[in-house]
């Protein structure tokens, strides 16, 4: 790919580009959750994911088939990503109560 | 050399989307992540619009912005320290995960970039896509519609039922 190419394709936005974006998105949410011990830091990190995992459904949607297919399973994920964020949440509140900390190399034992 | 308007907000979004999802990976301290974390969803909502899902990027606005990450910031305040510790969070095993994610963003971005897609030659215009939408979740997609609202309301009952506080056993 020549440099005029190049140039080219950055003044186009298309699908690849969106793809690029979410790429780059969910290797940082996976960055995240691999290496935060904060848990609530772990969760953050799944929702940059499944936010990656989004844009991906969309774009999709939008350059391939031209239905709105992608965008229905977009609310779905949107839907459980609030679901599984409040069931999270209260895991990690009922965790800190126990241990006293929310650190997740520091919980190592289902119960105290 | 012209730069539409498209192309400009493309970059505008792409840029405080993914500028803002490092500060969110890589800050020490979890206020600010959760904070550049507000960023990162309006940045995405604004790459929905480009995708013209309209409806998608408002419910992205309200349940991302209004309700998970008003929740994870709740989760912040009640499980950190804030007055006696301060709020630095550590990371651990920093470079196998360095390692395992470069090599899967690699493979990510390289299946993107040589795959050749079927690309849409219709070009199709910015519509309304909340009627469309609100059809297909009452008829194609009705089942999992109707599951979706069953599992939203166990899994708040469940968390109330979590959270809640245990009383002493009598």
């Amino acid at each position: 790919m020549t440099v005029a190419q190049f140039s080219q394709w950055l003044q186009t936005p298309g699908l690849n580009h969106f793809l690029l974006i979410s790429g780059i998105l969910f290797s940082l949410g996976v960055f995240a959750i691999l290496t935060r011990r904060n848990a609530i830091m772990v969760l953050m990190g799944i929702e940059l994911v499944l936010n990656a995992a989004n844009i991906n459904f969309l774009a999709f949607s939008r350059y391939t088939t031209g239905t709105l297919d992608g965008q229905v399973i977009a609310i779905f994920v949107i839907i459980l990503a609030a679901a599984e964020a409040a069931i999270a949440l209260a895991i990690v509140l009922n965790i800190y109560q126990n241990f006293n900390s929310v650190n997740i190399d520091e919980i190592n034992q289902l119960k105290d | 050399m012209t730069i539409d308007l498209f192309t400009l907000a493309f970059y505008l979004f792409a840029l405080i989307t993914l500028a803002s999802a490092a500060v969110v990976v890589f800050s020490k301290n979890i206020i600010y992540s959760s904070f550049a974390l507000l960023f990162t969803f309006f940045g995405v909502a604004g790459l929905y619009v480009l995708l013209m899902a309209d409806f998608i990027a408002i419910t992205q606005i309200m349940i991302y912005v209004g309700g998970i990450l008003v929740l994870l910031l709740f989760g912040v305040m009640l499980t950190t320290k804030v007055i006696s510790v301060d709020m630095r969070t550590g990371t651990i095993q920093t470079l196998p995960a360095v390692l395992v994610v470069s090599a899967m963003a690699g493979v990510l971005i390289g299946i993107f970039w040589t795959t050749d897609w079927k690309v849409s030659p219709t070009a199709v215009g910015f519509e309304k896509t909340a009627p469309r939408i609100g059809e297909m979740l009452l008829s194609t997609y009705l089942l999992p519609f109707e599951i979706a609202s069953v599992v939203l309301l166990v899994a708040l009952v469940g968390a109330a039922m979590i959270a809640r506080r245990e009383k002493k056993p009598l």
